[in-house]
């Protein structure tokens, strides 16, 4: 059990209707990881190198289609995401003036 | 069934969770009496403050209303008062407003004792004769309705708004679904989540209240930051938070945001003021740690909870701070301070469900005597009374 958990790479989405999660550890391009919301799981292959906190795509989300974290829009894409590629302010952007 | 604590009955009705004296100066140049009292004195807590004297306005207002409501709190079997003599916020306005709660209460005044050794001679033979009565009161029973807990954080990392606020909202549900109350403030870390907030609120007035109380701050915000000469200084949301993997302000004001969970909010309560109802209520106060954590307890709080992923040892006086951190490496690491380890669900050993009830089991351990890390350790540097310019 100790080594299982240690060695499987893991992400965490905070609510139902998120469309990311978030990664839990270090993941490389091509590696397959654990996606968890409550008691549930999911497989999601990664398709960027992404870092520990940082946001994976759950499906595909089109340009300017909303970006959802905690069940909440938290900004837009600005190019189109496929299942498990990272989003972050390269390809996101928010209308929140105050940065 | 309600859940249920061990708790000391107060006279105005309140319930406390700590029995102790607290010894109060008006105004700044009484801190050092008042300290030394409560050194004479074991079980005493002070509470060291800059303010009482030079003020005026709105400002003075509320120092004065803080300063009364932190005597009025119900972990505070008695108080004593210090003053100087001739600040402008009088000690006995000071005990004047702390009297409505019926509590014990006795006044020193510097300048009328004749010197600050006079001083601490009388207030510590005051504080020794309240701790003896104080000692003779035991805990009852009492619904977790009655308990009111302050949410807080500091020491943030990217662990704090994916594990331990999410794991802490739970809670604080669990907490207000019994009827007890909850406090969320920092309102400079809620910017760009109003419209979320208000959606949340019980009625059409609190949520146009929690959208003015945010923008207010805001704007204030803007105006610093367009005074400010650094670039460096200009921005919310920090290199920092953008490297953890936060992509926008609303991102990261949501993961503060859920310190509160999903429950509604009865109201938006000002600095130095009380809810008059149970519930969930956002409380107007700046982010800074100290300053939240006073007006919280201003507010009536009994228990803080206190989320912090970089890990901080800090403590208030008479109040137990319940330390979380989402990040296994920092409870390793600050094992001494740090209360519960949020971070089990980073290591996919718990979910957040699990912590969420840890977390509350722990507020009713703590509601009953249980001490915090935080407490034993005697850390106090969360006593900080706001300043308005």
């Amino acid at each position: 059990m100790e080594t299982a958990t240690q060695t499987k790479k893991g992400a965490l989405v905070i609510h139902p209707d998120d469309n990311v999660a978030v990664a839990l550890s270090d993941l490389k391009k091509g590696e397959k990881c654990s996606v968890r919301l409550g008691e549930s799981e999911q497989w999601v292959t990664a398709l960027d190198d992404i870092s520990f906190g940082h946001k994976l795509a759950l499906c595909p989300i089109g340009k300017d289609e909303s970006v959802l974290k905690y069940g909440e829009e938290i900004g837009k894409m600005s190019e189109v995401v496929n299942t498990g590629g990272w989003i972050h302010t390269h390809n996101m952007y928010c209308e929140r003036g105050l940065k | 069934m309600t859940d249920t604590f061990m708790g000391y009955a107060r006279k105005d009705g309140r319930v406390g969770i700590r029995n102790q004296i607290a010894v109060i100066p008006s105004v700044f140049c009484a801190a050092k009496v008042a300290e030394r009292i409560a050194y004479q004195v074991p079980g005493c807590v002070y509470f060291r403050h800059p303010v009482g004297c030079s003020q005026v306005g709105e400002d003075l207002e509320v120092t004065a209303k803080t300063l009364i409501a932190i005597g009025k709190n119900p972990n505070f079997a008695g108080v004593v008062v210090v003053g100087l003599g001739c600040e402008r916020f009088s000690p006995y306005e000071l005990a004047k407003g702390i009297a409505p709660s019926e509590k014990m209460l006795e006044t020193v005044v510097i300048q009328e004792e004749g010197d600050s050794l006079a001083a601490i001679q009388t207030g510590s033979k005051i504080a020794r004769e309240m701790q003896q009565i104080a000692s003779r009161q035991t805990r009852e029973e009492f619904p977790v309705s009655e308990l009111m807990v302050g949410l807080n954080c500091g020491g943030s990392d990217m662990t704090s708004g994916l594990i331990a606020n999410p794991a802490l909202g739970y809670a604080s549900d669990k907490l207000v679904s019994q009827g007890g109350s909850s406090l969320l403030s920092e309102i400079t870390e809620l910017i760009g989540t109003e419209d979320i907030l208000a959606r949340r609120a019980v009625d059409n007035e609190v949520a146009r209240s929690i959208k003015e109380t945010i923008s207010a701050t805001e704007e204030k915000l803007r105006r610093q930051t367009q005074n400010s000469s650094n670039k460096a200084r200009t921005h919310l949301i920090s290199k920092g938070n953008y490297d953890g993997g936060l992509s926008s302000v609303v991102e990261k004001s949501l993961g503060s945001m859920k310190k509160s969970g999903n429950a509604e909010f009865c109201g938006v309560i000002r600095y130095g003021h009380q809810p008059d109802k149970k519930g969930l209520f956002l409380l107007d106060s700046p982010g800074h740690d100290g300053e939240v954590s006073t007006g919280e307890v201003a507010a009536g709080a009994q228990i803080i909870l206190f989320p912090t992923g970089r890990g901080t040892p800090t403590g208030f006086p008479g109040i137990p701070v319940i330390k979380i951190t989402g990040n296994p490496k920092t409870y390793i690491k600050m094992k001494e301070n740090i209360d519960i380890n949020a971070g089990a669900v980073l290591n996919q050993e718990k979910t957040l469900e699990q912590v969420g009830e840890e977390i509350y089991q722990e507020i009713l351990e703590v509601a009953s005597g249980k001490h915090v890390k935080a407490e034993i350790l005697g850390h106090d540097e969360q006593f900080c009374v706001t300043r308005l310019p």
